[in-house]
């Protein structure tokens, strides 16, 4: 497919480079010449410099035979205004916009048809969502739902008096007393695909498939506490901390917000009620003690600047407090932040992302598409949600008797309401949910691709 | 410096000379000739176990090229096959004297065109058709063929410093989005011209061998002739087709592109091209009227003011007369033609004139400046505003080649020829033209230079092609110290 992304940034490049991997045609547009030239000569990728809103620009970039743009500059406006041009150009074309300014997120929805969008994307209020996710189970590093919410990839990590250290795979029943399936295991930076006599380590991530009830008892089999958090301080009143808080507030969460611009306290404080919003310096220690770091069930580090927010995670870290999130605005290099104790990692930008690649490969094909597709292990595997129809092949065998491509696992099967973790006698019919883990270079178009 | 992928790189290459050598040899075996079958087996015998050597060393390679080892990459690669690929004309005995063989390779694959040889119709066939084939595979660059068949690959962003060190013109872009796809399009549009040169040669009668050869030759803009006289024995029929088709391989190959995609405004608005066809035009004229009386018929003269003006534009180098013999300022014209070159994007060589166009721009921009100081103006190249580092490498880039020339033609010039045969020597090298004036001139070749000479020029001929910055990269310190 040939797509057009119009913005350079964040998000812009890590999406060309993704879909560049999936062999899609990508042609990038930024008024900034240096930007164009370094992601050229990273990626495979054609540029063209000039605002991606003019025609002259888009005509020059393709927009006639594009099939998808994704416009993800860093102001709104110009982003629906490039979705509207290039819609008009060409009306065949799928337009995705990155629109962030809460303000606008109504009437984006009323008037997706005149401004010509098939989708929008907000890459903050995803992350809030995900955030506010996290703080409902505290231990788990990451959580990923799938099958409406039926089955979850759960991440944890395992700490040198954990009761999973040096335990076998094999042994993880006795322990845990739940069906549980570890998918995969994140191991000095590299994905393993585990079997039964894998023993896990200290500093190991792993990922395991349960169903959602059975979180619970997991958490409870392990240890770790299950207290859902009644008191978040959020360092930092950007976006993130603004969904965030509305989100958490409805849940009746006490939510402390610590922002050191006074004009955008008064705004927060306008717009959430009920939240207490602080004017202080986060990274201030002073600050963060008075304000009842002690105390508190979570920290949410929110601040735009990657280093302080690993600052002050790591100093909350360092206080002892239960529940530690750290949004990232760069998490490309995991594996050296990983010898810290920062607790979960948000991205917006991998969020964002891996939406938009889902949406992306579900255009490429109208049935068997994707439901949701999450990235794990740093991006090493990826999780990935179908639903099995009529042209799906090899319904009703036992999956001992099947042949699956390297490095693919079905990590659970949902019929109606009940979720399965399988074994070898598990078959799969029409109209289930089906998780696939798969850690190989292929990528998973429609079900099918994962028979070998 | 990443060695081991320019190892990579250098691998395939010489892997893709061998395969081509292929046809070469079939046609030694079926014409007979036992010398030179047994030099094409030895030398590719060889180039086959470097090849594997460096596959083996190199198999590990980071796949990753920065700007500077993508220069040092080709300009290695460059040379490596050419000291390779003219092993056959030493084997076979066709050219003994190895300088002399790599000069005569070296001028196949800059496609100058430039011979030392006084009676190429001597040579076994398979050793002139690899000859005329090193024109054809120099024009479009191999490393271009190579991107063409490279695996695609998300981070192969890499390969467009490849692109840029090999294809010629100050501007090097892809034509969409994929490099692969960039490079099989070219490939196709060369492969697609060459071919119907040939069909319009064959029209004319030509012998297949002589019409393959001498397409190779117009395709790649080189100029091997298979006969000592070039084209003057041929009828006026192929001269023509000749002429029509050497201007069109001086076109940039992104215009056949848009052409092709029914972009038929960006064609022709396109400044370049226009200014291409406009000195053309003019040159033809011109010379047409200072030759008169000189041949029995206008058609004989404009004939031949057309075929010598788009050999010497687009840097080919095919003779249909002995321009030597004109009235000086006819000469003038064509050595004037000499330094501007084809389009940029083509397989053609010189200063090119896009970048004569750009030079134009920012001169006038520099004495606007002069008279208004505060004035502020950009410089534009069919509508678009030129980023002011393309001006700046196109000026580096004239500075460069004036004192290549200079120091060239000093250097040459301690074999005691006229300064004319000098510079014109040089020009005619260093541009990837062939023949020079006096005593380089159309009817004579370059045996009469010293060994120190030969070698000046096969570097300057490679500097012409690679447009100099590669070479330069070569020799310079910087490149090879470890910071």
């Amino acid at each position: 497919m040939h797509i057009i992304i119009a913005g350079d940034g964040k998000v812009g490049s890590t999406l060309a480079r993704q879909l560049a991997a999936e062999k899609h045609d990508i042609t990038l547009i930024d008024n900034n010449h240096s930007v164009l030239t370094s992601s050229m000569e990273r990626l495979d990728v054609m540029a063209v410099h000039g605002n991606c809103a003019a025609m002259g620009t888009l005509l020059q970039a393709g927009v006639k035979e594009a099939d998808l743009l994704i416009a993800a500059t860093s102001a709104d406006e110009i982003n629906l205004l490039c979705c509207t041009t290039a819609h008009g150009m060409n009306p065949k074309l799928h337009t995705i916009a990155r629109i962030r300014n809460p303000e606008y997120t109504e009437q984006i929805f009323a008037m997706r048809n005149i401004f010509g969008l098939s989708m929008s994307i907000n890459p903050e209020k995803q992350a809030a969502t995900e955030i506010a996710r996290l703080l409902k189970y505290p231990g788990f590093l990451r959580r990923d739902t799938f099958a409406k919410g039926r089955v979850e990839i759960v991440e944890l990590r395992i700490e040198e008096d954990s009761k999973l250290c040096n335990i076998s795979l094999a042994q993880l029943h006795t322990i845990i007393k739940a069906k549980v399936l570890v998918c995969a295991v994140l191991r000095n930076g590299t994905a393993v695909a585990p079997n039964g006599n894998f023993v896990l380590q200290e500093g190991d991530r792993i990922f395991v498939t349960a169903p959602t009830e059975n979180l619970t008892i997991l958490l409870k089999n392990l240890g770790v506490i299950t207290k859902r958090a009644r008191h978040v301080i959020l360092c930092g009143g950007g976006r993130v901390s603004y969904y965030l808080a509305s989100q958490l507030d409805k849940d009746g969460v006490a939510v402390q917000i610590i922002e050191n611009n006074h004009d955008r306290c008064l705004e927060l404080a306008e717009l959430l009620p009920n939240v207490s919003v602080i004017h202080g310096d986060a990274t201030d220690q002073n600050v963060l003690e008075t304000e009842g770091l002690g105390n508190c069930d979570a920290l949410v580090s929110l601040t735009g600047m990657d280093e302080l927010n690993m600052i002050i995670s790591l100093y909350a870290g360092s206080h002892g407090v239960p529940q530690v999130i750290t949004k990232l605005g760069h998490a490309d290099n995991r594996d050296i932040i990983d010898h810290l104790s920062l607790g979960s990692i948000v991205c917006p930008k991998d969020l964002c992302c891996n939406q938009i690649i889902r949406y992306v490969r579900a255009m490429q094909n109208q049935t068997g598409a994707a439901i949701s597709l999450h990235t794990i292990a740093d991006g090493q595997a990826e999780a990935v949600e179908f639903m099995v129809d009529e042209h799906t092949l090899h319904c009703d065998t036992p999956l001992k008797d099947l042949k699956l491509k390297p490095n693919v696992l079905i990590a659970s099967i949902s019929h109606g309401s009940k979720t399965e973790i399988p074994n070898g006698n598990s078959t799969f019919r029409k109209g289930d949910y089906l998780v696939i883990v798969t850690s190989g270079r292929g990528v998973l178009h429609q079900l099918n691709d994962i028979f070998a | 410096m990443n060695y081991k992928m320019m190892g990579r790189f250098l691998s395939q290459t010489l892997f893709v000379e061998t395969l081509f050598m292929i046809p070469a040899l079939l046609i030694s075996v079926f014409s007979g000739e036992a010398a030179a079958w047994q030099g094409f087996l030895l030398a590719m015998s060889i180039m086959l176990a470097v090849t594997g050597l460096l596959h083996l060393i190199c198999k590990s390679a980071p796949n990753a090229l920065n700007a500077k080892e993508g220069l040092v990459c080709v300009g290695i690669s460059w040379i490596i096959m050419s000291l390779l690929g003219c092993l056959p004309f030493v084997f076979s005995g066709a050219i003994p004297n190895y300088i002399d063989a790599l000069f005569e390779m070296v001028s196949g694959f800059s496609t100058t065109g430039s011979s030392i040889l006084s009676r190429p119709e001597d040579l076994p066939k398979g050793i002139l058709y690899w000859r005329s084939f090193s024109h054809w595979l120099g024009g479009m660059g191999v490393l271009v063929f190579l991107l063409a068949l490279q695996p695609t690959d998300s981070n192969s962003g890499f390969t467009m410093h490849l692109l840029r060190a090999e294809s010629p013109g100050p501007n090097v872009g892809k034509l969409v989005p994929k490099m692969r796809k960039t490079a099989g399009i070219l490939y196709l549009l060369y492969i697609g011209l060459t071919v119907l040169n040939v069909l319009f040669l064959l029209l004319g009668n030509m012998p297949v061998f002589d019409a393959v050869c001498t397409a190779f030759g117009t395709a790649g803009t080189g100029g091997f002739g298979v006969r000592s006289d070039s084209l003057a024995g041929y009828s006026p029929y192929i001269q023509n087709v000749t002429t029509v088709f050497m201007l069109l391989f001086g076109v940039n190959f992104s215009c056949y592109y848009l052409l092709l995609l029914r972009q038929f405004k960006g064609v022709f608005k396109d400044e370049e091209l226009r200014l291409y066809i406009l000195i053309v035009v003019v040159s033809i004229g011109l010379i047409f009227w200072n030759l008169q009386g000189y041949y029995s018929t206008q058609e004989e003269t404009l004939r031949h003011s057309a075929f010598q003006v788009g050999s010497i534009i687009t840097t080919t180098g095919y003779a249909t007369t002995d321009f030597d013999l004109w009235p000086s300022f006819s000469k003038m014209i064509l050595v004037g033609l000499m330094l501007i070159g084809a389009c940029a994007g083509s397989t053609g060589g010189g200063i090119k004139v896009a970048r004569v166009l750009l030079l134009f721009k920012s001169l006038r921009r520099n004495i606007r400046q002069v008279l208004r100081p505060k004035s502020v103006r950009v410089i534009r190249s069919n509508g678009q505003v030129v980023d002011e580092t393309i001006i700046r490498n196109t000026n580096a880039y004239l500075a460069a080649y004036v004192i290549i020339i200079f120091v060239s033609v000093l250097a040459i010039s301690l074999d005691g020829f006229s300064p004319t045969t000098n510079l014109t020597a040089v020009f005619a090298c260093f541009n990837n033209i062939g023949p020079g004036l006096e005593a380089v001139g159309p009817t004579c070749n370059f045996s009469g230079f010293s060994p120190f000479s030969k070698i000046i020029l096969i570097l300057d001929m490679l500097a012409g092609r690679l447009e100099i910055f590669p070479i330069l990269a070569l020799l310079s310190r910087n490149t090879w110290r470890h910071r």
